[in-house]
């Protein structure tokens, strides 16, 4: 009776979750609806939405890190929330408010570290990846007024070190946190207002894109003792900048043929750099301002998508032909894409349409539409196994 | 009769169409202005948009920010968007507190 009792509870505790049967995880993953405060879980072959957990918060600027199994995503939002999401249960594992203000984070290259960038209070917070319990923190502290910069594009590198930069400071931070609770901070000058930072898929070059100047930073992680130095300076020189009705995201890495595809701030252009030498190739002329510039798995084609007033467009390059070969209109306000393991696929998020449409890109050919309400980002977990994601 | 109605309906319309105006203003605050300053306007890359934080500047510097944005910082000009009008709707809104999306 016992026995049969414990069985029944099992049976109608495995009934509240949402997936009953044993699966993996590598086709799975998140969707950002970000006006509810809910993420929806979603498979790629089947292109279903699994289950969806409610009660994260703001997801306004919502960023996504996955776990080196890639069951838990760690749901980054913009009120100071971090939550540890379970896939497979589609429950939330874990949850902590841990700052006021916070913009995303990064996990450590051996996933037992979570690292959140935040803007208030400015700074980056180590968490256990686990327990979510707090390590240790580095406050973003800079000149002799006590003041603390906001925190932007956060990044893994290799050895538990994350590379980050300071919008209000100017600079660039490199944090050691091979011994978690005792972090070890390098400084380097990087140029006026970084804005997002990336690092090369080989975790050895940082680049923070610069607002108030023309250029980008760039930091040889393997060369420190160099320091930053600029790259692409007066590029865009002569052109007047247009007015930036929101920032463009570096996060994308796109890289193809040696090459570098990076979004121009203040200009309908997409800006080549050889990766080698980091000198600019050529810039390619596009329909708005860039936000997301990202190369499909394979490298072939670099998906484009836009700022306000032209967030209805999305553009596609390639690679080869070195420009633009597809123009599509996917739905209102395009925010972000995201593509499937191997790239045969693309989802985009259509904030205004409430809807995220997957778009074949062999033919260029809506596949499918999922409805989500006011969608944002879209994280897939071969995330997991990326330097820099 | 008929003229006293041809002008309730040209009002309602024009009601209809203010208000139509009003949730694309809305919207707009929220979600593109919102890229910076947080949906919920508590601030991100851009400063807080709530009323205690913008409580003792006056209106009109409120409007010409809006309109021709703030050089050396990352605030754009909004004039090509968005009209004088539709600036000074957004500023009151915003010292009242902001609607939220319907």
């Amino acid at each position: 009776m016992m026995r049969w009792f414990t069985l029944l509870a099992a049976s109608l505790l495995a009934g509240c979750v949402q997936m009953q049967s044993v699966r993996g995880t590598g086709d799975l993953g998140v969707v950002i609806e970000r006006a509810n405060g809910r993420v929806a879980v979603v498979e790629t072959t089947g292109k279903t939405v699994l289950g969806r957990i409610e009660g994260l918060g703001d997801l306004s600027h919502a960023s996504v890190v996955f776990s080196r199994d890639g069951r838990y995503a760690y749901v980054f939002g913009r009120d100071g929330g971090l939550t540890k999401v379970d896939l497979l249960t589609a429950t939330i594992a874990k949850r902590v408010m841990q700052a006021g203000n916070s913009i995303g984070g990064a996990i450590s290259q051996d996933g037992r570290l979570v690292v959140a960038q935040n803007y208030q209070p400015g700074g980056i917070k180590v968490f256990d990846a686990a327990s979510l319990e707090l390590l240790s923190e580095v406050p973003a502290a800079y000149g002799t007024e006590g003041k603390h910069s906001k925190v932007v594009g956060l990044a893994d590198l290799t050895g538990n070190r994350f590379a980050y930069a300071l919008f209000d400071a100017g600079q660039i931070w490199v944090t050691d946190l091979s011994d978690p609770r005792n972090p070890k901070t390098e400084k380097f000058a990087a140029g006026n207002q970084p804005y997002d930072g990336l690092v090369t898929p080989d975790g050895r070059h940082y680049l923070a894109g610069l607002f108030g100047e023309d250029g980008i930073a760039l930091l040889d992680t393997w060369r420190p003792q160099d320091g930053a130095r600029k790259i692409l300076g007066g590029y865009g020189r002569g052109q007047e900048k247009l007015p930036v009705f929101k920032m463009p995201h570096l996060r994308g890495w796109a890289m193809a043929g040696g090459n570098a595809y990076l979004p121009a701030i203040g200009s309908h252009e997409v800006l080549v750099v050889d990766a080698r030498n980091w000198q600019g190739v050529h810039r390619i002329p596009v329909k708005g301002q860039p936000v997301f510039v990202m190369a499909r798995p394979d490298g072939r084609q670099v998906w484009v998508n836009f700022a306000f007033p032209d967030n209805g467009w999305v553009q596609v390059i390639d690679t080869v032909a070195g420009k633009v070969v597809q123009t599509l209109e996917p739905g209102k306000a395009i925010l972000h894409m995201e593509f499937t393991p191997r790239g045969e696929a693309v989802w985009l998020s259509a904030r205004d349409d409430n809807k995220v449409v997957v778009y074949d890109t062999a033919t260029f050919k809506p596949l499918t539409t999922l409805p989500m309400q006011a969608p944002s980002g879209i994280f897939f977990t071969t995330r997991a196994a990326r330097t820099g994601f | 009769m008929k003229y006293a109605a041809a002008i309730a309906v040209g009002t309602l319309a024009l009601a209809a169409h203010a208000g139509e105006r009003e949730a694309e203003l809305i919207r707009l605050v929220r979600q593109d202005c919102g890229s910076c300053h947080g949906m919920t306007l508590k601030g991100g890359l851009g400063l807080p948009l709530t009323p205690e934080a913008l409580g003792d500047k006056p209106a009109d510097s409120l409007v010409s920010t809006v309109m021709n944005g703030r050089p050396g910082t990352a605030m754009p000009p909004w004039k090509t968007i968005i009209s004088e009008q539709d600036a000074e709707w957004i500023v009151k809104r915003l010292l009242e507190g902001f609607p939220e999306e319907k």
